[in-house]
């Protein structure tokens, strides 16, 4: 039974990785969870210096998932790989690194101090909701988004992956985007923007006001929107919004994910990720299936 | 070592109008000290985040929480019946150095549902031979635990509707009687928080203070529940620090609140 899949030559041994920003760089997770299992570990967002990120609260429950306005909280780029990527290394497992920034520039800078590291794989954040300037102002319009993707493929030396908002009118077209600026890979869905108010005090829950939603709740849109991206590009799609378990995780396979990430079930359960894993290997084998691969996009 | 665990309650109870108490059976009980909490999980699976609950007492094998309804999570947690199982995620958080507060005087202070984690920082204080006395706030004369605290040191009690103890906060119940210590531990409402801390800075004592804030994963990854700090936090590199894994309890003269 083979689980390994393949995304712009990275070999992973299986397609289950842990979601930006719901599993830090690992580090907080390693006590709980066997990291030597995922296929990957994607970090939480890095920028070229460290973001303070926004007020208090920044995060709420909402019902079948939660609100997070974190605004990209991160300790630069500098600190992120004397610390963070040499706590990686020990580990069987490969390494994305989200890369975030309020400038092209500044997702460049982080990129070209990546370079020469072990890292395997650039996830760009161009679709956070909760940072004012830049972030998902580069991933809601096409054009934008084309350009930004070729300015940083043009000085990464890893393969790209394009993080994609859900907060377009066409998911189609922006994948379009990313791949016509020459990403090597896109992931979907970022958070959708949300919001909460507290009706007794008559606020807003959170300092920031809106927040990303995620969850199981919004499963049902990023299945939706990874099935329409997977069939309009031929680079591969990695699929998340939702996934809990194996059966969530299976539904993105089936609708066209290569690979998928687990998120906010994270902080439901900090081995949420390896169940997956272990739902998909006894899925295959109810099933007879003898590659992953053959999963992929199969709905019909 | 921090982990997601089933434990078994052993008693669950309201004590108080809308608040209860839940003893569990785990052996994360053993791992416990005063100040920390644990995560408990609701089992309505609309509800994915754990509850951060603080710990009111520990022994071998039980953890003790006393915790208030305060929406639908908690709502829920309260039906539990004992002989059920709950998922919890422990041990959370830094706890008070005990070493910190050694021949030192100690006044606790805790406020409305912030007196909970005092009663188990009161027995450790005993059982430490440090010298400590209770200053339990209450909003009125409902004063749950005050019993129990009585049992291990020197107790006052204020109250915000005069109904029990020295009417106000428990800044007037330490004044009022004459209180004097080294140290405070605290535990309460913001409001009480910034007075203590002021309290303790015009009166030159040093001040150990418990935070409160939303958190989603408890462990330090989601960066969810940060307060501002003086000096930039040596994990994060800003000034903020997280108060799921640096606290909940700060040197209140290093948080900002």
């Amino acid at each position: 039974m083979k689980l390994s899949v393949n995304i712009a030559g990275v070999e992973l041994k299986n397609p289950v990785m842990t979601a930006s920003g719901t599993f830090g760089s690992g580090m907080e997770y390693a006590e709980m969870a066997d990291l030597n299992r995922l296929g990957a570990i994607v970090t939480k967002g890095v920028a070229n210096v460290a973001w303070e990120g926004n007020p208090t609260p920044r995060v709420a429950e909402v019902y079948g998932g939660m609100l997070n306005a974190i605004g990209l909280q991160n300790p630069g780029v500098d600190v992120f790989m004397e610390r963070d990527l040499k706590f990686l290394e020990a580990y069987d497992t490969k390494v994305i690194v989200n890369v975030c920034g309020h400038t092209v520039e500044e997702y460049c800078e982080v990129v070209e101090k990546l370079n020469d590291t072990k890292v395997s794989m650039y996830e760009i954040n161009v679709s956070c909701p909760n940072v004012k300037a830049g972030a998902l102002a580069f991933g809601q319009d096409a054009g934008v988004l084309e350009a930004t993707t070729k300015a940083i493929k043009a000085v990464a030396k890893k393969p790209v992956i394009m993080k994609l908002s859900p907060n377009v009118t066409s998911i189609k077209d922006m994948a379009l985007a990313a791949e016509a600026g020459g990403a090597d890979a896109i992931s979907l869905i970022n958070t959708l923007i949300g919001m909460k108010i507290d009706i007794n005090r008559k606020k807003f829950v959170l300092a920031n006001r809106t927040g990303g939603f995620s969850g199981p709740a919004v499963k049902p849109v990023a299945v939706r929107m990874v099935y329409e991206a997977s069939h309009a590009v031929k680079i591969p799609v990695i699929g998340m919004g939702g996934i809990s378990n194996a059966e969530d995780a299976l539904e993105f396979i089936l609708a066209g994910a290569t690979a998928v990430s687990v998120g906010t079930a994270n902080f439901t359960d900090p081995e949420a990720s390896m169940k997956v894993i272990d739902g998909i290997e006894a899925y295959m084998v109810k099933y007879g299936t003898e590659d992953i691969r053959s999963l992929i996009g199969a709905v019909s | 070592m921090k982990r997601k665990t089933e434990a078994l309650i052993k008693e669950h109870k309201e004590i108080s109008e809308g608040i209860f108490s839940l003893v569990l059976e785990t052996e994360l009980a053993k791992e416990a000290c005063p100040g920390q909490f644990a995560g408990v999980y609701p089992k309505d699976g609309s509800r994915i985040l754990m509850r951060p609950i603080s710990i009111c007492d520990a022994d071998e094998s039980s953890l003790r929480m006393v915790y208030r309804v305060a929406g639908g999570g908690t709502k829920e947690i309260s039906g539990y019946k004992s002989g059920e199982t709950v998922e919890i995620l422990g041990m959370l958080g830094n706890g008070y150095d005990l070493e910190a507060l050694k021949g030192k005087r100690v006044l606790s202070l805790g406020g409305g549902i912030g007196i909970p984690p005092m009663l188990y920082l009161a027995k450790a204080l005993k059982m430490a031979g440090i010298e400590n006395t209770a200053v339990l706030g209450y909003a009125d004369n409902k004063t749950f635990l005050k019993e129990e605290f009585e049992e291990q040191c020197g107790t006052y009690v204020a109250s915000m509707d005069g109904s029990a103890g020295t009417k106000g906060t428990v800044l007037d119940a330490i004044k009022e009687n004459g209180l004097e210590a080294e140290v405070i531990c605290a535990c309460g409402p913001m409001p009480m928080l910034k007075a203590v801390k002021e309290y303790a800075q015009e009166k030159g004592m040093e001040a150990y203070i418990s935070l409160e804030e939303r958190m989603a994963c408890g462990v330090g990854a989601c960066l969810g529940c940060v307060t501002k700090t003086v000096k930039k936090d040596e994990h994060t590199h800003v000034n903020n620090t997280r108060i799921c894994v640096e606290g909940p309890v700060f040197d209140a003269k290093e948080v900002c609140i």
